[in-house]
C-alpha cells in the first residue's frame, strides 16, 4: 500500500536530502538550489516541519515536554501531509523541480529510534510519493556533534533525544540517540535505495557529486560547473 | 475490576511499558447530535454515586491538539489525510496521557467517541480504509462499545432542536451540494451506513437512540451494570493481529 516503492505519476521531479543534524545536508541542498536556478529550472523548496497547521501544537508540545513518541510522530506526519498537498504536489504537477530538506525517511529513522513501530510508521506515510532522487549524507556522530556545537553552542532538546531520558547531559544524549538514528539510516539506504554521500568530504566536493546526481534525474546534459571531467 | 489483560488494536505502543490495566474502557459511539454528551453526563453521575472512579475523555479534547483542530476547521484547509492525522494525534495524546494512566489506576474511562468515529468519517471522505485502520493501530481495544443508533429522520429534528447544523457535521466539505440541509442528510446517511457496517465487525452493543432521553439512559445503565457485574455481554472485538500488552502472568486474571 505504499507509494514509496513506485515512481510517481507527475511530470516534475522530486529531489530530497536526508541525514542527521549536523550532516551538512541543508548547506548542500541550498547550493543545489542556487545551481538549478542558474540553470533556468523552476524550483520549489520545502523543509521538514515547516507547515503552519501544526506549528502551535508542536511548539507547545516541545516546550512543555508533552509529546510522546506517537504524538511526535503523528504531528510530523500532519506537517508532511499538509506540505505534500499544498506545496509539493502542485509544483510536481506543474512540471517543476521540488527540493525537500528531509523527507519521510527522517520519520522512519527518528521515530523508530524513539520506539514507535517500524511497520506502523511506514503505513502512516504510505501516501508519500517516491522521490526521483534521495541523497543521504552520511556522517560520523562526532563530526556532526562538533559542527552543531561550533555553530549554535546549544543542542536542541528533541534533536538530542532528551525526551527519551538516555542521559542528562545533552551532548551524551545526542550521541546515544543520533547513533541509533545512524544505524537505522544505513538500513534505510538498503531498503529504499538512497544515494549515499560521504558528508565528511569538502563542501564543494560533495556539491559536485550532488549536482551530478541531480543532473542525471533532471536530464541536464551539462555537467556541474567546476565538475571534473574524467 | 475486570481482567487486566487488554489488547492493542494493531501495532500498539512498543516503547511504552503499559503494565496491567485494571480499569474498564467503555466507549459511547454515535453520530453527531445523537445525544452522546447528555447521556455521558448522566451516566458519569450514576457511576460515581455507585462509588466508581470515572474519567471522561472525548474526541478532539486533547490539550495538545484541541486548538489546532478548531483553527484548522475554521480555516477549511484540511483534506482527508491531514484531517485523519490530526484526529489520530489527538487520540494518541489522550490515550497515553489520560486513558492508559486512568485504566492503570483502576478508573472506568468513559470515552465520548473512539477510533470508530475516524473509521466512519474516513470511509465517507474516501480515505483508504486499510490506511486508516493501520493509523489507529496504537489504540487499546475497549471493553465495551455502546453504539447509539438513530436514523436520519429522527436525527434531523434532534440536531435542529439543539445546536443546529454545522459545516463539518453536515459534510459541507464533501461538496455534496450547496444546501446545508440536503448535505446534512446525505452525509449523515453515509456515516450511519458506515457505523452499521462496523457494528458487527467490532461487536457494538446497540442502543436504540430514537427513544426519549430517559429510555436511552436506562438502557445504557442496564448494559453497563451487567458488564460491571461481570457478565460477558459482548465478546471483545477480535482485531486482526492483536498484540498483548506486557502484563505479568501472576497479575493476569482469567475471565469466565
Amino acid at each position: 500500500m505504499t507509494g514509496l516503492t513506485t515512481a510517481h505519476p507527475y511530470p516534475g521531479q522530486l529531489i530530497i536530502v536526508e541525514g542527521i543534524d549536523g550532516s551538512g545536508k541543508s548547506t548542500q541542498i541550498a547550493l543545489l538550489h542556487r545551481w538549478l536556478l542558474a540553470q533556468g529550472k523552476k524550483v520549489f523548496f520545502t523543509e521538514w516541519n515547516s507547515s503552519a497547521l501544526v506549528r502551535r501544537s508542536l511548539r507547545r508540545g516541545k516546550k512543555k515536554d508533552l509529546l510522546t513518541p506517537t504524538t511526535f510522530s503523528v504531528l510530523h506526519a500532519v506537517d508532511f501531509a499538509d506540505r505534500l498537498t499544498f506545496k509539493i504536489i502542485p509544483p510536481l504537477k506543474a512540471g517543476m523541480t521540488v527540493l525537500a530538506d528531509r523527507y519521510v525517511y527522517t520519520a522512519f529513522g527518528r521515530d523508530v529510534a524513539r520506539g514507535v513501530d517500524n511497520e506502523w510508521v511506514r503505513a502512516l506515510y504510505s501516501f508519500a510519493p517516491k522521490p526521483d532522487l534521495a541523497i543521504y549524507f552520511r556522517v560520523p556522530i562526532e563530526v556532526s556533534l562538533q559542527r552543531i556545537l561550533s555553530g549554535r553552542t546549544k543542542l536542541k532538546y528533541h534533536e538530542a533525544g532528551m525526551d527519551l531520558g538516555l542521559s542528562r547531559e545533552p551532548a551524551e544524549s545526542f550521541r546515544l540517540f543520533q547513533s541509533r538514528v545512524l544505524v537505522i539510516y544505513d538500513d534505510l539506504v538498503r531498503e529504499f535505495g538512497l544515494d549515499v554521500i560521504d558528508a565528511t568530504a569538502d563542501i564543494s566536493q560533495q556539491q559536485q557529486q550532488v549536482r551530478q546526481l541531480a543532473a542525471r534525474v533532471l536530464g541536464l546534459n551539462g555537467k556541474a560547473p567546476h565538475a571534473r571531467r574524467r | 475490576m475486570h481482567d487486566a489483560d487488554k489488547a492493542f488494536y494493531g501495532n500498539g505502543l512498543p516503547y511504552l511499558k503499559v503494565g496491567p490495566l485494571k480499569g474498564s474502557l467503555i466507549v459511547i459511539e454515535g453520530t453527531d447530535g445523537v445525544g452522546r454528551s447528555t447521556q455521558i453526563e448522566q451516566l458519569t453521575r450514576w457511576l460515581e454515586v455507585q462509588g466508581y472512579g470515572v474519567v471522561n475523555t472525548g474526541w478532539t479534547r486533547s490539550p495538545l491538539l484541541a486548538e489546532t483542530i478548531n483553527e484548522a476547521k475554521a480555516g477549511h484547509e484540511l483534506n482527508v489525510t491531514t484531517f485523519s492525522l490530526l484526529y489520530a494525534a489527538d487520540f494518541a495524546d489522550r490515550l497515553e496521557n489520560q486513558i492508559v494512566p486512568a485504566l492503570r489506576a483502576g478508573f472506568i474511562v468513559v470515552a465520548d467517541r473512539y477510533m470508530y468515529t475516524a473509521f466512519a468519517r474516513n470511509a465517507v471522505m474516501g480515505a483508504n480504509p486499510e490506511w486508516t485502520r493501520k493509523l489507529f493501530g496504537f489504540a487499546v481495544v475497549p471493553d465495551l462499545v455502546i453504539y447509539l443508533k438513530i436514523d436520519v429522520k429522527h436525527l434531523v429534528p434532534r440536531v435542529l432542536e439543539s445546536k443546529g447544523m454545522d459545516y463539518w457535521e453536515s459534510g459541507m466539505h464533501l461538496k455534496l451540494g450547496s444546501d446545508i440541509f440536503d448535505s446534512f442528510r446525505r452525509y449523515q446517511t453515509r456515516i450511519l451506513r458506515e457505523y452499521d457496517r462496523m457494528a458487527d465487525e467490532f461487536e457494538f452493543v446497540i442502543v436504540d437512540a430514537q427513544q426519549p432521553v430517559d429510555g436511552i439512559q436506562q438502557q445504557l445503565r442496564s448494559t453497563i451494570g451487567r458488564y460491571l457485574a461481570g457478565e460477558r455481554l459482548a465478546r471483545r472485538p477480535n482485531p486482526p493481529r492483536p498484540r498483548r500488552m506486557r502484563t505479568s502472568a501472576t497479575k493476569r486474571r482469567t475471565r469466565r
